[in-house]
């Protein structure tokens, strides 16, 4: 090991005594094929009125009557076009620019269309597309073509007819404006102008109505202090490769933080450049993606936060708010805030702490330093929701008052803390219409449920910072015919006859900054002038010592949060990301407290492993003020700030939801007052819950040099050779690169493309968008909890995380060299306790893995039907249809990156997901087989790719140039982490990442000569 | 797999013997002009939109100088629109009549030009031929003829046996009556075994015929299941009688005109309904010459043929119009490969400028469509290694080809050699 490091994935596996570990090290396939359990009970064999001789006529007239049945080739109608659209040529992908907002994720986007039918989510790469896609927004592919979407308008549970719907809505309208009463209109954050300009209008025509914003996981403390700043509703888009040093308290800016999406700008300040990269110092309380990627990662309370955030208030500015840090954090915070002021404009703090006066500190610190990358950063307007305002609706709708209800986007019925007194009031009101997606739980408790169209289908204007104009475009008709967007519905009722589509046309003349309609629509967006800030100015003092005040110590707080996969749970149906394991806790299908190891021992809560490889967790009951959550499962996490707990929203749903994607606890329910921190208390309950955790499968075989990583210092100092170290072997008693050491004849691949995949451990940030573009793009089944558990996960990308202990081994010696004495600092008594906290503060790394498409392949020598070859362009093949099934290679294989399809996944009613049903089949990318029962899988390196880039260069006759070939994974990267192409082309970027001396490949000393590298992960400790 | 047998067509002859009527009484009419000559000037010009007895954009013009002055519509083809502009009242309605369809101005036609189309449009309508239910009677005569010729041939040749037979029975009576007469005994043999009886007794035989027996029934086997989802020749009837042979081979219509996607795309594409009607808006009926060799079917059923094809585009031929009523056509699908094998026409068909027929066969002279090649693996990789690769004047492959031909020395080079036969480059 380069850094002399120990790295474990599980917490078992710092358990020296586990079986568990070390059975799942040795096993490919954990589970034996269960024969005993149908040969080994001897009585029922005897029992059965089956002889051996029936067994066999049955076999034989089975096998006679399939032979039979195949000579009979079935009769396949084709049918064309009656008239052909001109742009739609049957086998060639169509690409549409647009854009995306659902209330929670948003992204400038191409979508892939095959014959008409949207099939994947790209990102759009031209120059001034901001916002590239998360693995929530390349799964939303696949809620459009979700079974469960609301196909018709309901009144009262029943199908009505759109007039009899908009007859009864009109109706009320006018009722409530005779009256005098009033009528709300609640959506999420629109962040739309024409959509805005819409509503205006409806409130216009509806002199009692009004309008409330509502985002299910609030930012409303950040934007009651930009507004206190800046007079308007806002959130600062930060340019975080401008920084430096970077603070975060408590703000998971790589997850899901003020909208997220700022990982392209982190990642790229990462890379180590001219011997520079900036600096990360994270304090939060539950382990998050940032706080992953930090070099110096604290862990404390949320009340701790508040007092840091507070001290490097008073560093930076000269302040004197007294605090009272905690002993052991000061240092720390101290180093930080020193840090900070020294970069000064390129210092940059974000704080993700629900609180005004935190928010407010935030804009007079970064104000204070004059951070380049806060102070003349643009302004996002994807959050606007307000808690004052949905409060004050919230009472007006208890006490009666509120005439008509109409909601869009939103699902308070699910996303409120006190969802049943809304509920309830919602009946108090002459009508509730509800215009919604999914048939979900408010729609069930309104009187009229709409249904709206997906953002594919839908005709749609953004503006996600302010000054900057985006266009959503539909690439299919709307699949359900009686759905509506939004827009529509509005112009109806404000008795508009227009279209939205020429609404939007005649209105984006004013954002187009010049640009034509046409070239907009081609575009996806009109680059405009975007509005920026300047410095804050505000009461920052007296902020301070409020929050200062308000830092109150409590027994236990809990932290909630989002996860990469379900966000705030809109796509809960979408089994994509059900089945997407979390970065941090690799465990799919569920939501789940996490616990520090103090505290779990303290509550005698445990993880365990079972033989069959799964883990087990502990229940628990979580109480929040008088609100209780019961059974919630356990996961032990590392790194989690002791004296605080985390639970995930956006699980725990139950209405439009298939079964199998029924699961989790709903942490709504705790949500109080928009505050995702609460005091907590915690209570073990009987049972132990079965987690579907893939975080000790597919582990190399115990093999080292895995992860490579070192320091920023010695990777400016030293030579290559000391922290990147070739493995070497003996031949001839010489020592000689394990790599020049070969059996075999090598491949010729000097002509034409040779392809190889570089994975930068410094730029990838686990967002995960590779795995689930991955799964679009190659049809990759979905398996389901159960199968998971028993670790037949599908994933041909898993992104593996690693954790290792802060110091070194030779920290850990140094530190025991200087015990003097029993007792005080430097006293052996409590020392050598400390040394042992592996768990208590980890560092993390992230290692996507696919198939390393080896140039001297173990799977291919090994198996015995020759189904998996080598290609001359450095791709391992696999041949479908000639697999039988051995699993040879897959146990031959050094890195696990082989998948065997145990059943068939497709129409098959026992997996019932998306390949069980016409319209999820739809996303099927007709370019790639899908697979059957029996055989083995695995990363093709997106080969339907790389021909088509070629085939489309012979037919233009020109070369490639570089940059066109690319894998769904390497398209996905929004970091830069992953970067492909040719080496043959010596200009290439990726030949010139193989000349890099931070790059390695896997376990090297294999000798298995892969084509995917890696690049050494730097730290700036 | 079914096949179509051979339509029974009756009156070959009943066609043939209308076109013969075609050429009466050329200049029996009062109108001046050469009506030969108007003929090739209304197919160059009029043809577009016009027919002699069918409306098409335009009205029908057979006869049209009955209905208007000569006058009239010598100043009608020169310059139509001023003619309605200046509010002619028989101009307007016409306009009015035809869907407001404009006509092009010809001032380039000459007024001897236009007497020549208008002798042309003056001429009768040739009367049908009565000789048609003759023809039918005959050709069910000849039919019959045939029969009985071959039925007298085996009858005389059943005859003839007979015959030998009887002369047999009658030779052996004869004898056994000579044998009888002249008190001669019969010689009686020893009994010998019988020759299957001896064989089974030879176990050397019999072990060679059993292992003869079952190496040529593995033969069989293998062969009947080798041959198990090969669809070679498979001829599906199609809903529409659709006959490649006129419209390709006749006609010489490029095969990438209807599919066009052949260049572009993976799939050749059975070519929408709109590409048909590019020339079936003005080919309503069948008018090959019922002399050619390669008309299979009677006029009548080519007709009905298109009709269908009309029923399904939703065209109202009488109108000229689309009546936005339409049924897809549901082919049946003759090339068929797996799902696990990936094939792009356009690599083939565009990049290495293969012909359509290497792989189809020789389409143009089909009257029904059937799969020409077997589409198994070892047919297409046997051309893999035997085609040379089309590199000249493609940038693409120049440094490729420099390097490859260093290295197998030698300057063709065939698929195989560039990486042809890899598994992943057709199944993935």
């Amino acid at each position: 090991m380069s850094s002399n490091k120990k790295y474990w994935k599980s917490v078992e596996e710092l358990n020296q005594d586990s079986s568990i570990v070390e059975a799942l090290r040795n096993n490919e396939f954990v589970e034996a094929i269960p024969t005993d359990e149908f040969l080994g009970d001897e009585s029922t064999l005897a029992a059965s009125s089956t002889t051996r001789r029936d067994f066999l006529k049955y076999v034989g007239f089975s096998t006679a009557a399939a032979s039979l049945v195949a000579c009979e080739g079935p009769v396949i109608k084709s049918i064309p076009y009656v008239v052909q659209p001109e742009q739609i040529i049957p086998g060639i992908a169509d690409f549409y620019a647009t854009s995306m907002f659902d209330g929670f994720d948003f992204a400038n986007l191409l979508v892939k269309t095959r014959e008409g039918r949207p099939i994947k989510i790209e990102n759009n790469t031209l120059e001034g597309a901001k916002f590239s896609a998360n693995a929530r927004v390349h799964a939303s592919i696949l809620s459009l073509y979700d079974s469960l979407r609301l196909k018709e308008p309901k009144m009262q549970g029943k199908t009505a007819s759109w007039n009899t719907v908009n007859t009864k809505v009109k109706e009320s309208l006018a009722d409530a404006k005779a009256q005098g009463k009033q009528v709300v209109l609640l959506t999420n954050t629109l962040a739309s102008p024409s959509t805005e300009k819409l509503v205006g209008e409806f409130i216009a025509a509806n002199s009692t109505a009004k309008h409330v914003v509502y985002d299910a996981v609030s930012s409303s403390a950040a934007l009651d202090a930009f507004q206190a700043a800046y007079g308007e509703r806002g959130l600062i888009d930060y340019d975080f490769f401008k920084a430096d040093t970077i603070v975060g308290i408590g703000a998971d800016f790589l997850g899901d933080w003020q909208g997220g999406g700022y990982d392209a700008g982190y990642a790229k300040g990462r890379v180590p450049r001219n011997g520079k990269m900036s600096k990360h110092f994270q304090f939060e309380s539950n382990m998050s993606l940032a706080g992953a990627a930090a070099d110096k990662r604290i862990a404390m309370t949320a009340a701790q936060q508040k007092l840091a955030l507070v001290h490097i208030y008073n560093v930076v500015t000269g302040a004197n708010v007294s605090v009272s840090l905690d002993k052991k954090f000061e240092a720390e915070v101290n180093k930080a805030a020193q840090q900070l002021k020294a970069s000064g404009s390129k210092g940059l703090v974000v704080c993700g702490i629900e609180d005004k006066n935190a928010q407010l500190l935030v804009l007079a610190i970064n104000s204070a330093l004059n951070s380049e990358a806060s102070v003349g950063a643009g302004i996002r307007q994807i959050r606007k929701g307000s808690n004052e305002m949905m409060n004050q609706f919230l009472a007006d709708l208890k006490a009666g008052s509120v005439h008509t209800v109409i909601m869009s986007g939103v699902n308070p019925a699910y996303s409120l803390p006190n969802a049943k007194e809304f509920v309830d009031g919602l009946k108090k009101a002459n009508l509730s219409v509800s215009i919604t997606l999914k048939e979900d739980e408010t729609a069930l408790a309104s009187t009229i449920a709409i249904g709206t169209t997906h953002y594919l289908e839908s005709w749609n204007d953004l503006m996600l910072t302010k000054g900057t104009y985006s266009l959503t475009q539909p690439t299919i008709n709307p699949l359900f015919k009686q759905t509506k967007q939004l827009q529509e519905i509005l112009l109806d009722w404000t008795g508009n006859q227009t279209s939205y589509y020429d609404y939007l046309k005649a209105n984006s003349g004013t954002y187009s900054s010049g640009m034509s309609w046409n070239k907009i629509v081609h575009d996806g967006f009109a680059v405009g002038t975007p509005a920026t800030i300047g410095t804050a100015s505000a009461d920052f003092g007296s902020a301070a010592s409020a929050l200062a005040q308000s830092a109150v110590k409590v027994p236990m707080e809990l932290v909630l949060y989002t996860k990469t996969g379900l966000g705030d749970g809109q796509q809960a149906n979408n089994p994509w990301l059900q089945e997407f394991p979390d970065p941090i806790t690799r465990v799919s299908w569920d939501n789940y407290v996490t616990v520090s190891k103090a505290d779990a021992e303290a509550k005698d809560l445990v993880n365990f492993h079972v033989a069959n490889g799964g883990l087990n967790g502990s229940y628990v009951t979580l109480t929040v003020d008088g609100v209780k959550l019961e059974n919630i499962p356990v996961i032990i996490q590392p790194g989690q700030a002791i004296g605080t707990i985390g639970l995930a929203f956006g699980y725990g749903k139950k209405a439009a939801l298939k079964e199998e994607m029924q699961v989790g606890v709903n942490a709504y329910a705790l949500y109080k007052n928009f505050n995702n921190v609460q005091s907590v208390s915690i209570e073990k309950t009987a049972g132990d819950h079965e987690f579907a955790c893939v975080q000790l499968q597919k582990t190399l075989m115990g093999r080292g040099d895995i992860i490579k990583e070192t320091t920023l210092e010695i990777f400016n100092t030293k030579d290559a050779k000391e922290w990147n170290i070739q493995p070497m072997v003996s031949l001839d008693h010489n020592p000689v690169k394990a790599v020049e050491v070969d059996l075999w004849t090598s491949f010729d691949r000097s002509i034409g493309p040779h392809f190889n995949l570089s994975v930068d451990l410094n730029a990838c940030t686990g967002c995960g968008a590779c795995v689930i573009a991955c799964h679009a793009e190659n049809n990759v089944p979905v398996v389901g909890k159960s199968e998971i558990r028993r670790s037949r996960d599908m994933h041909w990308l898993r992104i593996d995380r690693y954790y290792s202990s802060e110091t070194t081994f030779e920290g850990d010696n140094e530190k025991k060299d200087g015990f003097d004495g029993l007792f005080g600092d430097k006293g052996s008594l409590g020392g050598f306790g400390q040394l042992e906290h592996a768990s208590e503060n980890p560092q993390v790394a992230f290692q996507p893995v696919m198939c390393q498409h080896c140039n001297h392949a173990p799977c291919e020598t090994v198996c015995p039907v020759a189904a998996t070859s080598h290609g001359r362009q450095g791709q391992n093949q696999m041949a479908y249809n000639r697999c039988v099934g051995t699993r040879y290679c897959a146990n031959n294989c050094p890195y696990k990156v082989r998948r065997f399809n145990w059943f068939l996944y497709s129409k098959n009613n026992e997996f019932d997901y998306h390949m069980n049903d016409d319209l999820g089949r739809m996303v099927l990318n007709p370019d790639v087989n899908v697979r059957s029962r029996g055989v083995m899988e695995k990363c093709s390196m997106c080969i339907q790719m790389t021909q088509l880039t070629i085939l489309t260069a012979k037919r233009e006759g020109r070369v490639i140039k570089d940059g066109e070939f690319q894998t769904a994974c390497s398209a996905a990267c929004s970091s830069g982490a992953m970067v492909f192409g040719d080496i043959n082309d010596k200009e290439s970027k990726v030949a010139k990442l193989l000349e890099d001396d931070r790059m390695y490949h896997l376990l090297e000393h294999v000798g298995t000569k892969p084509n995917v590298q890696y690049h050494v992960k730097v730290r700036n400790t | 797999m079914k096949k179509v047998g051979n339509h029974n067509s009756i009156s070959r002859i009943l066609l043939l013997s209308l076109a013969v009527m075609l050429t009466f009484s050329a200049k029996s009419f009062s109108q001046e002009g050469d009506a030969a000559a108007g003929k090739a000037l209304f197919n160059a010009n009029c043809a577009a939109c016009h027919k002699l007895d069918a409306k098409m954009t335009g009205p029908a013009l057979r006869g049209v100088t009955e209905r208007h002055t000569s006058e009239w519509l010598h100043t009608w083809i020169k310059d139509s629109q001023a003619m309605i502009k200046s509010g002619d009242a028989a101009a307007v309605k016409l306009f009015e009549d035809n869907n407001k369809a404009i006509m092009p101005p010809y001032p380039q036609l000459s007024a001897e030009d236009v007497d020549n189309i208008l002798a042309y449009t003056a001429e009768p309508l040739p009367a049908p031929t009565v000789a048609a239910p003759g023809a039918a009677a005959q050709g069910g005569g000849a039919d019959s003829g045939s029969g009985v010729s071959n039925a007298v041939i085996l009858g005389a040749l059943a005859l003839v046996m007979g015959i030998l037979v009887v002369m047999l029975f009658l030779v052996s009576s004869v004898l056994k009556k000579i044998v009888k007469a002249n008190g001669i005994e019969a010689i009686h043999k020893e009994p010998t075994m019988p020759i299957w009886k001896a064989y089974a007794k030879n176990q050397f035989l019999v072990l060679v015929t059993v292992i003869l027996l079952m190496l040529s029934g593995a033969w069989v086997v293998y062969g009947y299941l080798m041959q198990i989802g090969v669809d070679q020749n498979y001829a599906p009837i199609q809903p529409i009688h659709y006959s490649h042979k006129i419209h390709a081979g006749e006609n010489g219509i490029d095969c990438k005109y209807c599919h066009s996607a052949a260049r572009t795309s993976k799939n050749a594409g059975i070519p929408s309904l709109n590409v048909c009607m590019n020339c079936h808006k003005s080919i309503a009926e069948f008018s090959g010459d019922p002399d050619s060799t390669y008309v299979e079917y009677s006029k009548e059923f080519y007709t009905a043929e298109i009709q269908k094809l009309y029923d399904a585009v939703g065209w109202d031929k009488d109108n000229q119009k689309y009546t936005g009523k339409t049924k897809p056509v549901k082919w049946v699908r003759i090339h068929n490969l797996p799902d696990f094998v990936y094939f792009n026409h356009s690599q083939h068909v565009d990049v290495a400028g293969l012909e359509c027929q290497k792989c189809h066969g020789p389409v143009e002279n089909y009257e029904i469509m059937k799969q020409f090649a077997p589409l198994t693996m070892g047919w297409c990789i046997n051309c893999h290694r035997e085609t040379n690769v089309k590199m000249e004047g493609n940038e693409y492959y120049e440094k490729i080809h420099a390097e490859l031909a260093k290295k197998y020395g030698k300057d063709k080079l065939t698929a195989a050699e560039m990486g042809g036969l890899e598994c992943g480059k057709c199944h993935y």
